[in-house]
């Protein structure tokens, strides 16, 4: 029994048909082939398949398919405008705010998500959003240094 | 654009892919017609598999091959037994199981979820065998054994030639270190100290789980994509086990989201191969979290540590006991005991030793390599008991480390000659960087003076360490020059986050004085680039990256020839600088000579480098270790005394990289080992219950976050350059994570007077610990 959703998927309309058990990061790796959203933990306690719902960061490995739909999503693939970065990600870079990389789309997911909302968060505010995504090779520090930047603070 | 710099922090050359989600990761990855595979598993520690019937499980539709032990057992094509220093691990379990995980069968189908389906469908008997979960219960008179027996390998690692399983024992292995006269020098001394300390089983937990696509064409040609730190040793074991040449088995290495150790030697590649070659199709197999629990762990320990002392601090003999617990497989523990048992003297000139390090087999899932190799487990130890002593014989920590710290020239306890050693250089800084230096009293926990408030008080500690690298060793390196005077490098170092494409990338672009923006570092496949033996042991810097500036060398070598040539020069006029060629008349770009020599645009310059160690020196000394990693950590604290709650509020770790290629790059390494420690101190432990994981989840086993971090962490750069390395490059990857643990524990006696001496530090034995003291005291 399959179900058809359709969702913006970074300004684009997509249609995809799925079972009601499917993860929305199963939909997005596996049927759009946006696979910058990596599974972790499969529990929603690590953030590296955060992806943007409607602005807001969820947890796609543990987020049905079936209840996106008809969302707006943003994923890491969709953050750059052509061949400009946005400031995130250049700030990411700059900073040295990743090692191997696995958790940085839900990091910087996470980030867009907090500078929308809060665009000169303090440093508490900063970790307090962030604390929910796991980075094991430790490149904490730069990741508050890079949102901070972005920031202007 | 630029030529390249070294010292000079540049931008990663894998960030770009990485920071738009381009970069493709095992799990991103597919081949056409590939199906999935997924793994059933021992729900005993310890069982005689009596029967096994798959039958129902190959109805399932959509299953494409199950694989059980019939099929290793009765494939002549197939070496059921493998390992990386003893043959004791099995594709499937054969007539036992060993540990909770265990593989017992597998399943190859369309979609995951048939896979899953027929996994439960598979009917298998067990009959429970009574089972050894504590090093204590294995090493007991009549033990059950987890092996009856341990096949060696036809050859082996040179460096664990002399280390075999002791007969009708659980014990792996044992290794031994004498020196001096133990008898005497615990006579010399004025006080002998004794005590035990103990550390759990922990789990790399890299985000990216281990994975694997296998694909075996009808010829018997293999291909594998797989999470792995050591492809060639990947290639090895697979062409041992699939009866092939090396030259039938190709793996291919994508970025690795982590690794720390716990992707070396094979994992999931023997059980993904032989599901592909039943299938007859390619096979993805995914590992999820609580699989990568069963598949490896860092070994827990029991270190007794006995150690005699002059009253003036001076160290004069050592007794050493270590039993590591390596689980159910040997897989690299044999080498983690030796190395432990080699650095359980530390950092310190120590006159007379007995050590004995053990690799204990239990019923638990096996522990292998994990950043720090060993050293994390003897340095907790040796790190802790170091203040004890300070603290009885009122030295300053500081001052008695450096007092019995190694010197340059000092001999390591193999009796070989260390050079450059920048230990104090490493203590110093650490101890500036917390402003360690009062002493005017022994804070016991009477004394206040770091009281901030009522109930909170503050200390410091600090630690250091040495460590070797994997020696003897190889690695080489080719680079192409090519006709636009653009560079590629092979090689088979592992992008595994610690940054060695732009390190790599950097050497060349240096030597040859080319721009960072022209070179390319190319993947990993072990049929393009030539042998490496391992990204690990903290040595592709120092091992690939002397290989590549060979190979640039190489190139340059070649250069000079075609120059010499085309314009008739003698090659002693020919030099080189900013990426041209200098000529006694003229300067030609290399793009130039390349059209000189090759008659068009077109051709490449082919360079070669190749490092190889090996256990003597170039003066013909006996050699462990290529290099020497040093390192010191320190650790200011605030314990709440009737909580016992710990708050780290500040770390700094100092590392002697020899040279900062990219010191942004030595700085993350350093801070991110750093924090990798934090969590092994504070809180990370496998909690088991009859040797079943209870906690393989990253709810219950707890990652360091950014709300852990304390205020600071002060990653520092030491620059005691190494003759042999890249413009005097070290390895760096693992020092910063070893001192951690025992600079916190230090801290916190330091604090509030209480010695903690079992890992992770929590807030409730520091609780119980200050009770047990208030109780005494009144």
């Amino acid at each position: 029994m399959k179900k058809q959703i359709r969702l913006r998927v970074n300004g684009m309309d997509r249609t995809v048909e799925v079972a009601p058990r499917t993860s929305l990061l199963e939909a997005v790796r596996d049927q759009l082939g946006l696979t910058g959203a990596k599974l972790g933990c499969d529990m929603q306690v690590c953030g590296a398949c955060t992806l943007l719902l409607d602005g807001k960061p969820v947890s796609a490995c543990s987020f049905l398919a079936v209840d996106a739909d008809g969302s707006e999503l943003t994923t890491i693939e969709g953050l750059a405008a052509g061949d400009r970065l946005h400031p995130l990600q250049e700030a990411f870079m700059d900073c040295g705010a990743l090692q191997c990389g696995y958790c940085t789309s839900g990091f910087i997911l996470t980030a867009k998500a907090l500078l929308d909302e809060q665009p000169r968060p303090s440093e508490e505010q900063i970790k307090d959003y962030l604390g929910g995504n796991f980075c094991r090779c430790g490149c904490y520090q730069e990741i508050i240094q890079a949102v901070k930047k972005v920031a202007g603070i | 654009m630029e030529t390249t710099e070294i010292g000079k922090s540049v931008r990663r050359l894998d960030y770009k892919t990485k920071v738009t989600g381009r970069a493709q990761y095992l799990a991103d990855m597919s081949v056409p017609g590939m199906c999935h595979g997924k793994i059933l598993r021992s729900p005993y520690p310890h069982a005689r598999i009596v029967r096994i019937d798959a039958s129902k499980a190959r109805q399932i539709s959509g299953v494409v091959a199950v694989l059980t032990r019939d099929d290793i057992l009765h494939d002549q094509g197939i070496e059921p037994f493998y390992g990386p220093v003893f043959k004791d691990q099995t594709i499937v379990a054969v007539e036992k199981v060993r540990h909770v995980g265990d593989p017992v069968a597998a399943v190859a189908a369309l979609t995951v979820d048939a896979a899953e389906e027929a996994l439960r469908m598979i009917e298998v008997d067990y009959e429970e065998l009574p089972a050894v979960l504590s090093v204590n219960d294995s090493l007991k008179p009549g033990a059950p054994l987890v092996h009856e027996s341990v096949k060696l390998p036809a050859s082996g690692f040179a460096d664990l030639a002399e280390l075999k399983p002791v007969e009708g024992t659980n014990i792996c292995t044992h290794f031994r270190l004498n020196r001096g006269d133990i008898q005497r020098g615990f006579a010399e001394a004025d006080r002998i100290f004794e005590d035990t300390f103990t550390l759990p089983a922990t789990q790399h937990s890299f985000l990216e789980t281990h994975a694997c696509i296998a694909q075996v064409e009808p010829g018997g040609r293999i291909t594998v994509w797989a999470t792995t730190q050591n492809p060639f040793v990947v290639r090895t074991q697979l062409a041992n086990i699939f009866k092939v040449p090396v030259s039938k088995v190709r793996v291919i290495v994508p970025y690795l989201g982590g690794g720390y150790g716990g992707k070396v030697y094979p994992k999931v590649e023997p059980i993904t191969v032989a599901l592909a070659q039943k299938a007859g199709r390619p096979v993805r197999l995914v590992l999820s979290r609580e699989e990568v629990f069963y598949t490896i762990t860092k070994h827990a320990a029991i270190i007794k540590m006995k150690t005699g002392v002059k009253n003036d601090g001076t160290l004069v003999a050592r007794e050493c006991e270590i039993h590591l617990d390596t689980g159910a497989y040997a897989e690299i523990g044999p080498r983690v005991a030796k190395k432990s048992g080699y650095t359980a003297a530390g950092p310190y000139r120590i006159p007379n030793l007995k050590i004995d390090s053990y690799s204990v087999y239990t019923n638990k899932p096996p522990a292998g390599a994990f950043r720090g190799f060993g050293v994390s487990q003897s340095a907790w130890a040796v790190e802790s008991q170091m203040d004890i002593i300070a603290a009885a014989l009122k030295i300053d920590p500081l001052e008695l480390r450096k007092q019995n710290g190694y010197d340059e020239g000092d001999k390591f306890v193999t009796e070989e000659t260390l050079r450059a050693v920048g230990l104090k250089e490493c203590l110093d800084e650490v101890a500036k960087s917390i402003g360690w230096g009062r002493m005017e009293q022994w804070n016991n926990g009477t004394v206040e003076q770091w009281s901030r408030g009522e109930n909170i008080k503050r200390g410091k500690g600090i630690a250091c360490m040495i460590k070797a690298t994997i020696t003897p060793s190889i690695s080489s390196a080719v680079v192409k020059l090519n006709e636009d005077a653009s560079l590629s490098i092979y090689t088979g170092t592992v992008e595994m986050g610690q940054g060695s494409e732009t390190v790599l990338a950097q050497i060349a672009g240096k030597e040859l004085g080319i721009p960072l923006e022209t070179i390319q570092v190319l993947g990993v496949d072990t049929d393009v680039v030539p042998y490496d033996l391992t990204t690990s042991s903290s040595r592709s810097t120092f091992h690939m990256g002397k290989a590549v500036q060979l190979a640039a060398r190489d190139i340059l070598r070649q250069l000079k020839q075609i120059a010499a040539m085309e314009y008739g020069v003698p090659e002693a006029q020919v030099t080189f600088a900013g990426g041209k060629i200098r000529l006694p008349e003229a300067q030609l770009d290399y793009s130039d000579a390349m059209f000189k020599r090759f008659g068009m645009q077109g051709g490449t310059l082919v360079g070669e480098g190749q490092v190889k160690t090996s256990t003597k020196n170039e003066f013909g000394e006996k050699s462990t270790s290529a290099f020497w990693f040093l390192a010191a950590g320190a650790a200011e604290v605030e314990v709440d005394v009737d909580t016992g709650r710990l708050k780290l509020v500040k770390y700094a770790t100092a590392v002697d990289v020899g040279k900062a290629l990219n010191p942004l790059g030595c700085r993350q390494q350093l801070a991110g080992a750093a924090i990798t420690g934090i969590g092994q101190a504070l809180f990370e432990e496998i909690a088991y219950d009859n040797g079943q994981p209870i906690n393989p989840n990253f709810v219950d086993y707890v990652l360091p976050s950014l709300g852990d971090m304390p205020e600071t962490i002060d990653p520092i750069s030491v620059e005691v350059p190494d003759p042999n390395g890249p413009f005097g490059a070290k390895g760096i990857g693992e020092s910063a994570l070893i001192p951690v643990a025992p600079a916190i524990a230090n801290a916190v006696f330091d604090a509030v007077g209480v010695r903690i001496k079992d890992l992770p530090i929590k807030a409730e034995k520091i609780f119980l610990a200050l009770e047990e003291m208030k109780a005494k005291a009144r």
